[in-house]
């Protein structure tokens, strides 16, 4: 039995309590719960397998084998960054230089200032104006470095 | 009367400032005193024009104009934009535009047309015909049909879909399913979720076909994670759908149930495989199941279940109302009907063209892509993919065609293309395709767990000068052993990509860096 700051969080119960007796729950579980909390915690991993009967192990595991899942808290907004085939076409490696040298960090990593976490993406399925950024929901196409200095600071003044 | 405009909801639309253009119309109506009706439709696939500004004129056709930004709007309104006034911009009817009045466009007929998510729309252009007629045949009839229609899965297997209904229609179950894989993850391909966002209802009612072929009850769309828009817009319409009895308990009135859900999966490219995408969609890990028990004997919770792309659910409609014989019509050899084609990458006209089989890759990349963005000589394109092979120019007349590109080692696979030009390092490409496989590998074969971590240290080798005659042999070794030992698509098919860069462009390869 684990017991954790969680063990009370309303929002947690509700996601589980609403996905009760769903078919291969857990991955819209994982889902909800990153919507709303953002990421997911050791606490959280516990809770889900105590109400899916399975072992924190095998949750951790699903947890861990997806990229988009996340185990820590991001920054504000998530940038996303193209590096799949067509973007490469359009030179999508000057882009994702000037995302790392701006932020000053790698993939997975975040901000200093906490505003944002840069990931690398592997086609977001605007293949035909590359380079492509998402911010958040938001997608870009086209993206120069120096559209992405300006994208970047419309979403630090939000 | 209000004026009628029309622009595109589609997420690359967005990504150009569909959004920002679709607020200016607003204001600057407003400024102008002029009451206008804004319709948010799909994409009509010319993404070099979007956002493309589609406005009725009074004899209801659609002048198109484009691209227009947000700032470009109040000029545009200015010279009398809701008058469907002359301007530079002012394109004509988009049906008239050679780019696609050339095209055959049955799957997407509806798309940038109609408004995706209303029920009277779609109907009133020859939605849910197909459905109807299929509400009055047998499953064996329909099966047949499709059958017949020689539809092949578009998803990139290419594998024939009546013979996979048929698989499901003879097995005895209380419960079989119909998943629908819009897990569209290989780079240059788009046709899935244009198709989703611009006429999910096509979707849906391919899938409620499918249910009535088969048997099945309840349908599952496995959608990307990276794809947020399409999701909107499938909830949305499959809602409306709901209201309109097309889905729930009783599909038109027919007894019949076939209840339908979005699921989101969560970035993980081998969720293609289908049956990574069937774990995944039991909330497991997505690692790749051993076959057999074939999906259409034993998939989704270990039932009988029908899984087929989205493109190819999407053409089942246009079977069932124009019958098989309309679809299989078209196209060349083994290869019938049409393929949407996403030209991607360095192309000045980049887009979606549906085309009959057949069509050669030139024709693609010049009379419709009109060459590269960059004004530079095209050197190499990739086409179906991160595993699909590169093809120089001295292959550009290859016919898309399953069998013709199979004939020189390459695969049409989703039909996506992505054109480089002679910046291009395909060396640096062939690394990339390794580095892929390592990042997106489910892990559970070894051949392709190791083998594409080892591809990468071998092609830095090759890079670094290091002993590169040698490493040379080790990497066409590694290659063949990936190919062959591999337990799906993913490794298996990496050392395509990997081994025509080495053939078709070996001076990469060789030179010092």
């Amino acid at each position: 039995m684990v017991a954790t700051e969680f063990d009370n969080d309303s929002n947690l119960e509700r996601i589980l309590a609403e996905h009760a007796g769903m078919d291969g729950a857990l991955l819209p579980i994982l889902h909800a719960v990153q919507d709303s909390v953002g990421y997911i915690s050791p606490a959280h991993v516990a809770l889900i397998a105590r109400a899916l009967n399975l072992s924190r192990a095998e949750v951790h595991g699903v947890v861990s084998f997806y990229h988009y899942f996340r185990q820590h808290e991001p920054g504000r907004h998530v940038v996303h960054v193209c590096r799949a085939e067509a973007c490469q076409a359009m030179h999508c490696e000057q882009t994702a230089q000037h995302a790392r040298r701006a932020l000053g960090v790698d993939y997975g990593g975040t901000s200093a200032d906490g505003l944002f976490t840069l990931k690398a993406a592997y086609c977001l399925g605007n293949c035909a104006a590359g380079p492509t950024v998402m911010v958040d929901e938001k997608l870009y196409g086209r993206v120069t470095p120096e559209r992405l200095a300006s994208i970047l600071e419309d979403w630090r003044n939000r | 009367m209000a004026a009628r405009i029309y622009l595109s909801r589609d997420a690359a639309a967005q990504a150009l400032g569909a959004d920002e253009t679709a607020a200016a119309l607003q204001v600057a109506a407003a400024a102008k005193g002029t009451s206008i009706t804004l319709t948010r439709v799909g994409s009509r696939g010319m993404v070099w024009l979007e956002p493309l500004v589609e406005v009725e004129d009074a004899s209801g056709q659609r002048i198109a104009y484009g691209p227009v930004t947000a700032g470009d709007v109040p000029g545009l309104v200015q010279a009398g934009l809701f008058d469907t006034a002359s301007h530079p911009l002012r394109l004509g009817r988009v049906e008239d535009m050679p780019w696609f009045a050339q095209q055959q466009r049955l799957t997407f007929a509806r798309v940038g047309v109609i408004d995706p998510v209303s029920v009277d729309d779609y109907v009133a252009h020859g939605g849910f015909a197909g459905l109807k007629r299929a509400l009055g045949m047998s499953g064996a009839e329909i099966v047949q049909e499709v059958l017949e229609s020689g539809l092949r899965g578009r998803g990139g297997a290419a594998f024939p879909t009546g013979i996979k209904w048929r698989t499901v229609l003879e097995q005895h179950s209380l419960q079989k399913y119909v998943v629908c894989n819009a897990d569209e993850g290989d780079s240059g391909t788009f046709s899935d979720r244009m198709l989703m966002e611009g006429d999910p209802l096509c979707l849906i009612e391919g899938m409620l076909i499918a249910g009535l072929a088969v048997g099945a009850t309840r349908g599952y769309i496995y959608l990307r994670c990276e794809y947020p828009h399409a999701g909107h817009a499938l909830r949305e319409a499959i809602a409306a759908a709901r209201v309109r009895g097309y889905v729930g308990p009783d599909v038109c009135g027919s007894g019949k149930a076939f209840e339908l859900e979005v699921r989101m999966g969560a970035g993980a490219y081998i969720c293609g495989e289908e049956t990574a995408m069937l774990e995944s969609l039991e909330g497991k890990r997505a690692e790749v199941r051993y076959r057999p028990p074939l999906p259409a004997i034993k998939g989704l919770f270990g039932q009988p279940t029908i899984i087929n792309n989205v493109i190819s659910l999407g053409s089942v409609p246009i079977i069932l109302e124009r019958g098989a014989a309309c679809y299989r019509d078209f196209g060349m050899g083994r290869s019938r009907g049409t393929l949407p084609i996403q030209l991607a990458g360095n192309l000045q006209r980049g887009g979606l063209v549906e085309m009959a089989f057949g069509v050669t890759l030139r024709e693609l990349l010049y009379d419709f892509g009109g060459g590269s963005a960059s004004g530079r000589p095209l050197r190499a394109v990739q086409v179906g993919g991160p595993l699909g092979a590169y093809l120089p120019e001295s292959q550009f007349d290859t016919p898309l065609d399953y069998e013709a590109f199979t004939a020189i080692g390459a695969l049409v696979g989703h039909g996506g293309i992505v054109a480089f030009d002679d910046t291009v390092d395909m060396a640096r490409m062939a690394r990339y395709a390794m580095e892929f496989c390592a990042v997106e590998s489910c892990g559970k074969c070894t051949p392709c767990r190791i083998g594409s971590t080892r591809g990468v240290e071998v092609i830095d080798r090759i890079l670094q000068g290091n002993g590169r005659q040698a490493n040379l042999a080790r990497l066409a070794d590694l290659c063949e052993t990936m190919q062959h030992g591999s337990l799906c698509g993913l490794g298996g098919m990496t050392p395509f990509p990997v081994l025509s860069a080495l053939k078709h462009f070996p001076a990469d390869f060789s030179r010092d860096r």
